[in-house]
């Protein structure tokens, strides 16, 4: 046991004091948010400040008159006496930014309504000229129509289904979406942290191997001592960098607000939010995407997080091990090697896509207490609900699969370690793993 | 003298090759120990075997006097394997504090030892170095102390001096005659002859998994000799008849070489020539070399025998 610890201490002091990992630790989560930050700054960038934009309104569609909001920046300046193609060239040497044309009929077939711009309208400016478009039309129609539009206002429909669920602790208020966003967030997350954590137990044996540090410390050591104190020093080192990635992403939350005061305003101002698709995230859905949240089994989803994070990490890290174990010092043989592993783990993969559709089909099911496929499958289906006897014996075979792939690629490590430069074929593999120690 | 390890009858049997077929030898407490053999004799798999990395298929291995068990025994044990082994990336203070730990030493007894042995060994200033920035010959150096820092009882150097420059040879040479007197045993397995003759005690030979030799250094020379002569003469000796007691079998200079038939002593072959008035100015026996003897035993076996399907 005392050897375990050593090599784990090993395994792990020396990843966490490597330049690398405080690099990607800290510049990881820095990153992923920086990213985000850019899409939004650029995305309403167009709008943030003031423009002017012309407007040669040949249908006369807004009668001379185009409301903005008070938070809306940009003014418009109708244009009389000009065609499109005389203004072309001259809206950019008046001050426009832009300019909208609209023909005397605006179908398909005489002629489309066209902005004119030196470079790309951003999304945001598009959908806000489009909106107020559409609304000119609708009145114009619904005048032509003769339909009060207060009426019409009342006709429109905009209803919503909510789901509740009747578990046993009362009536609790389900969103699918939620429960499909985190389903489908943890299944990625435990796919990751499976592929990532190891892919690097992987390394470190070939490292060792290529090396040929491995025979001196099998002569101090047990090999299984040796792949297992591998395997638990890395999944120490993949916890940590969790543990900081989630201090980071908190303080990260807090911080940003500060450092970028106006993005936020400009995320918060409603008349930004013109899209369509973000409209929708108004605050009435926010409070019942907030109360999804909250029916959501959320201490049993992080305990059922933790538990197939470490299972299923125990159990690929070993397949990985043994994989690492008999490839020589040919970057491609591991490639080829390594499929064979990828395979369970890319098809939990596509199980778990369909199990958040369809959380209790039979191939969900399977998937589930499948041990190979488990860690990525049953997160996919936590959310939805999952019978408590499913998931204990999932849990049970988790840990028996567990144990039996340790037991059998610990017989592949220990002959692969010491081959030199021989290249190991499936049929070798077959004979250690199945002949007595 | 007690054995220190007394190796019997073991075997260990691969899927297409007999890897070790049944060899036994004992090692005496204290002395150097020489396992010769051809590449691919055997040797690292016995070493193996004898560092409880491999299990015996059949025989068994005791080890001071008690059945070798590895988990215990292998703390008492120093092994440096032919292919040498440190992680490249790691600094070497923490490298050699981690291998000792590994062997059992509590950190401030590691500690203890290796800043004795890199004082000794002049390596002080590589504390913070990592082992890719050191040459071959340092590296082998650091591989040298690595493996005898717990004191061990039983030291197995594969190859010891492949790649160190002969300063650094002498100096790693000296240590191990320092161990040996200390009372360290050191099994030495090489294929370099020259370094056998000078440095081990004892040597085996094996060949295709078998033991073929067994004795001290001494001892195999005088089996192995060819009661050949060099005799110096004052002048040239002229034309020599042919007698009943021994053959000329070469000339060099001024010296003959000779063969003494069965029967005869030197100092029959000494009256002779004083006999027919010849002044004599040197006269010695010419041992075989152990470089001879192994090319005698080893050549025209297959040396690439792994390839060759087991019968059995």
């Amino acid at each position: 046991m005392n050897k375990i610890g050593l090599i784990i201490e090993r395994e792990y002091m020396t990843r966490v004091k490597r330049k690398s990992f405080l690099l990607t630790t800290i510049l990881v989560p820095i990153v992923i948010i920086a990213f985000y930050a850019v899409i939004i700054a650029v995305s309403i960038s167009g709008e943030s400040n003031t423009q002017r934009i012309a407007v040669l309104d040949n249908a006369n569609l807004f009668n001379g008159v185009i409301e903005t909001s008070k938070s809306d920046k940009s003014s418009y300046h109708f244009i009389h006496n000009e065609t499109e193609q005389s203004f072309k060239s001259k809206y950019k040497g008046e001050g426009y930014s832009l300019f909208l044309y609209i023909p005397e009929s605006y179908n398909k077939d005489s002629g489309q309504i066209k902005i004119h711009s030196q470079a790309a309208v951003s999304i945001f400016a598009k959908a806000d000229i489009e909106r107020k478009i559409n609304a000119a039309v609708e009145k114009k129609r619904l005048l032509a129509a003769n339909i009060d539009p207060e009426i019409y206002k009342n006709i429109k429909a905009d209803i919503e289904v909510e789901n509740t669920i009747d578990s046993g602790k009362g009536e609790q208020k389900g969103v699918a979406g939620v429960a499909y966003a985190i389903s489908f967030i943890a299944g990625i997350l435990i796919y990751m942290i499976l592929l990532i954590y190891g892919t690097m137990v992987m390394r470190g044996v070939m490292e060792e191997k290529t090396n040929r540090i491995a025979e001196v410390i099998v002569s101090s050591a047990k090999p299984f001592q040796l792949m297992l104190g591998k395997i638990i020093g890395i999944g120490a080192v993949g916890i940590t960098q969790f543990a900081i990635w989630i201090v980071l992403m908190i303080v990260l939350q807090f911080a940003i607000p500060f450092i970028f005061p106006d993005l936020f305003e400009q995320i918060s101002n409603p008349a930004v939010m013109s899209n369509p698709a973000m409209q929708q995230v108004n605050s009435g859905k926010m409070v019942t995407i907030l109360q999804g949240l909250h029916s959501l089994p959320v201490a049993k989803m992080v305990l059922c997080f933790i538990f197939y994070f470490i299972g299923g990490y125990l159990l690929y890290a070993a397949l990985f091990a043994a994989i690492g174990s008999v490839v020589s010092e040919d970057q491609n043989e591991a490639q080829q090697l390594v499929f064979p592993v990828m395979m369970p783990l890319i098809l939990g993969f596509v199980i778990m896509t369909k199990a958040i559709n369809d959380p209790d089909s039979g191939l969900a099911v399977f998937g589930s207490m499948f041990p190979l496929t488990s860690p990525i499958v049953m997160m996919g289906r936590i959310t939805f609900g999952v019978p408590p006897w499913q998931l204990a014996l999932s849990m049970v075979l988790l840990v028996l699969g567990f144990l039996f792939f340790t037991w059998l690629t610990a017989k592949i490590y220990r002959t692969g370690i010491l081959l030199y430069g021989k290249k190991v074929t499936w049929k070798e593999m077959w004979k250690w793993m199945v002949r007595k120690s | 003298m007690q054995h220190i390890l007394e190796v019997h009858h073991l075997k260990k049997y691969f899927a297409t090759q007999k890897a070790v077929d049944d060899v036994s030898f004992n090692i005496e407490q204290g002395s150097i120990f020489g396992m010769l053999g051809p590449n691919g004799a055997g040797k690292t798999t016995l070493l193996r075997m004898i560092t409880g990395i491999f299990f015996p298929d059949d025989g068994s291995i005791t080890f001071e006097g008690k059945k070798f068990d590895a988990i215990n025994d292998i703390v008492r044990i120093g092994y440096m394997p032919e292919e040498r082994g440190l992680y490249k990336k790691m600094n070497i203070g923490d490298q050699a504090l981690y291998l000792a730990r590994l062997k059992g030493l509590s950190k401030a007894e590691a500690m203890e030892k290796i800043k004795f042995w890199f004082q000794r060994m002049e390596m002080e200033t590589w504390w913070n170095k990592k082992v890719q920035d050191l040459s071959k010959g340092m590296s082998q150096k650091l591989q040298f102390v690595t493996t005898v820092l717990h004191e061990p009882k039983l030291i197995i150097l594969d190859e010891p001096f492949s790649g160190l420059d002969p300063v650094n040879a002498n100096l790693i040479k000296d240590e191990i005659f320092r161990l040996a007197k200390n009372g360290s045993t050191i099994i030495f397995s090489t294929h370099r002859m020259e370094q056998v003759e000078e440095i081990c005690d004892h040597i085996i030979l094996i060949n295709r998994g078998n033991k073929i030799l067994d004795g001290t250094v001494k001892k195999v020379k005088q089996d192995f000799k060819e009661n050949l002569f060099m005799v110096g003469f004052e002048k040239d000796p002229g034309y020599i008849e042919p007698n009943a007691i021994f053959e000329i079998s070469g000339t060099k200079d001024d010296n003959i070489i000779l063969k003494i038939n069965d029967g005869y002593k030197p100092h029959d072959v000494l009256q002779h020539l004083l006999g027919k008035g010849l002044e004599i100015i040197s006269f010695h026996e010419i041992l075989p070399s152990l470089n001879d003897i192994f090319i005698k035993l080893v050549e025209g076996t297959p040396l690439a025998r792994q390839f060759k399907a087991m019968d059995a």
